[in-house]
């Protein structure tokens, strides 16, 4: 194992034959890995995501981040293109799916591939690796304290979104949660009544709340952090990743 | 963070933006993570033309009590010159 790296831009082709960008990161390592797509947070496809595309990459996996904005702000700095995407009412869920349809394209081309494929998201994007999930033929998803799978948005919100948690049965994968217990969007109950129509279904599930903790506590740029929270977390991804990522090459 | 409280509302004027002035066509009012302000929470306001991409925009993250402090001398203003 050498440690070695290599991130970089990437144009792929995304929903409706659309080419958007993406943010690649793979292990130069000899062997076949698996594949992690990144789903950004609502602030968008900044240094942050970035830093954690490359993780991914570090910890052997394959990980490609798309920019969903690309198609509102192409070029624009993450947080101007995170205000236009607000006040246009967010990422249609089509969209976002066929946009992370087109990343599971790429990098099971890749000649590095084991095959296997998963999502994380974090924020607007936990609920976007939740729909991915229940949309397309994966093998792992990982929701980080996403909102409104359950739940309705404050009204007059301009977001076009809703809630998805009745897409439960349609679940295509494991699922690991992770939340935090003082986040009002997940609240708890929005977590426990996710958990239940996921127990309902029949689904694989694992599901982690950390007291001290509210939303986006994986930061590590924000207030927001958590070190211990993050940490855990972290390791859960490990464990989750490993046991379902893993090489089929052994 | 993410606390998803945003109103959209439309706003005639204009603004001064990285490339000079433009008109508006909205602004987003949202109380949210901010994007600079060190804090968990801020007010913030996108003043926007839409129609002119992401680089017109002009954006303020306050915190409340700074916001709830503007709102009241832009009132308090308008009312003095009777445009209240």
């Amino acid at each position: 194992m050498t440690d070695s790296l290599r991130a970089e831009t990437v144009r792929l082709t995304g929903h409706d034959d659309h080419e958007i960008e993406a943010y690649l990161a793979q292990p130069l390592d000899e062997g076949r890995f698996g594949a992690v797509v990144v789903i950004h947070h609502m602030p968008g496809y900044d240094e942050g995501m970035k830093e954690i595309t490359r993780k991914f990459a570090a910890h052997g996996y394959l990980a490609i981040c798309p920019n969903l904005y690309s198609r509102e702000a192409p070029g624009a700095s993450p947080d101007d293109a995170s205000a236009i995407v607000r006040a246009l009412g967010g990422v249609p869920d089509d969209r976002l799916v066929g946009d992370v349809h087109g990343c599971v394209r790429l990098v099971r081309s890749l000649a590095s591939s084991n095959g296997r494929v998963a999502t994380i998201g974090y924020c607007s994007g936990g609920r976007q690796s939740f729909l991915a999930a229940c949309s397309l033929p994966l093998d792992a998803a990982v929701d980080c304290y996403g909102a409104f799978v359950v739940g309705t948005p404050p009204e007059g919100m301009p977001l076009k979104i809703g809630p998805i948690v009745h897409m439960a049965k349609d679940l295509s994968c494991p699922l690991l949660g992770l939340f935090g217990a003082d986040d009002r969007f997940p609240s708890p109950q929005h977590v426990a009544e996710l958990e239940e129509a996921l127990k309902q279904a029949g689904k694989t599930y694992e599901f982690h709340s950390y007291e001290g903790a509210g939303h986006a506590f994986f930061s590590t740029d924000r207030p927001s952090y958590r070190p211990e929270a993050a940490k855990d977390g972290w390791q859960r991804i490990w464990e989750f990743f490993g046991r379902y990522l893993a090489s089929r090459d052994g | 963070m993410c606390t998803y409280q945003t109103e959209k509302l439309q706003v005639s004027g204009s603004a001064k933006g990285p490339k000079g002035w433009f008109s508006l066509s909205s602004a987003t009012v949202y109380f949210d993570h901010p994007a600079h302000q060190p804090a968990e929470h801020s007010l913030n306001i996108d003043f926007l033309n839409l129609d002119a991409g992401a680089p017109s925009r002009v954006a303020v993250e306050l915190d409340p009590a700074s916001a709830r402090e503007l709102a009241r001398t832009i009132l308090e203003t308008l009312e003095t010159v009777g445009q209240g």
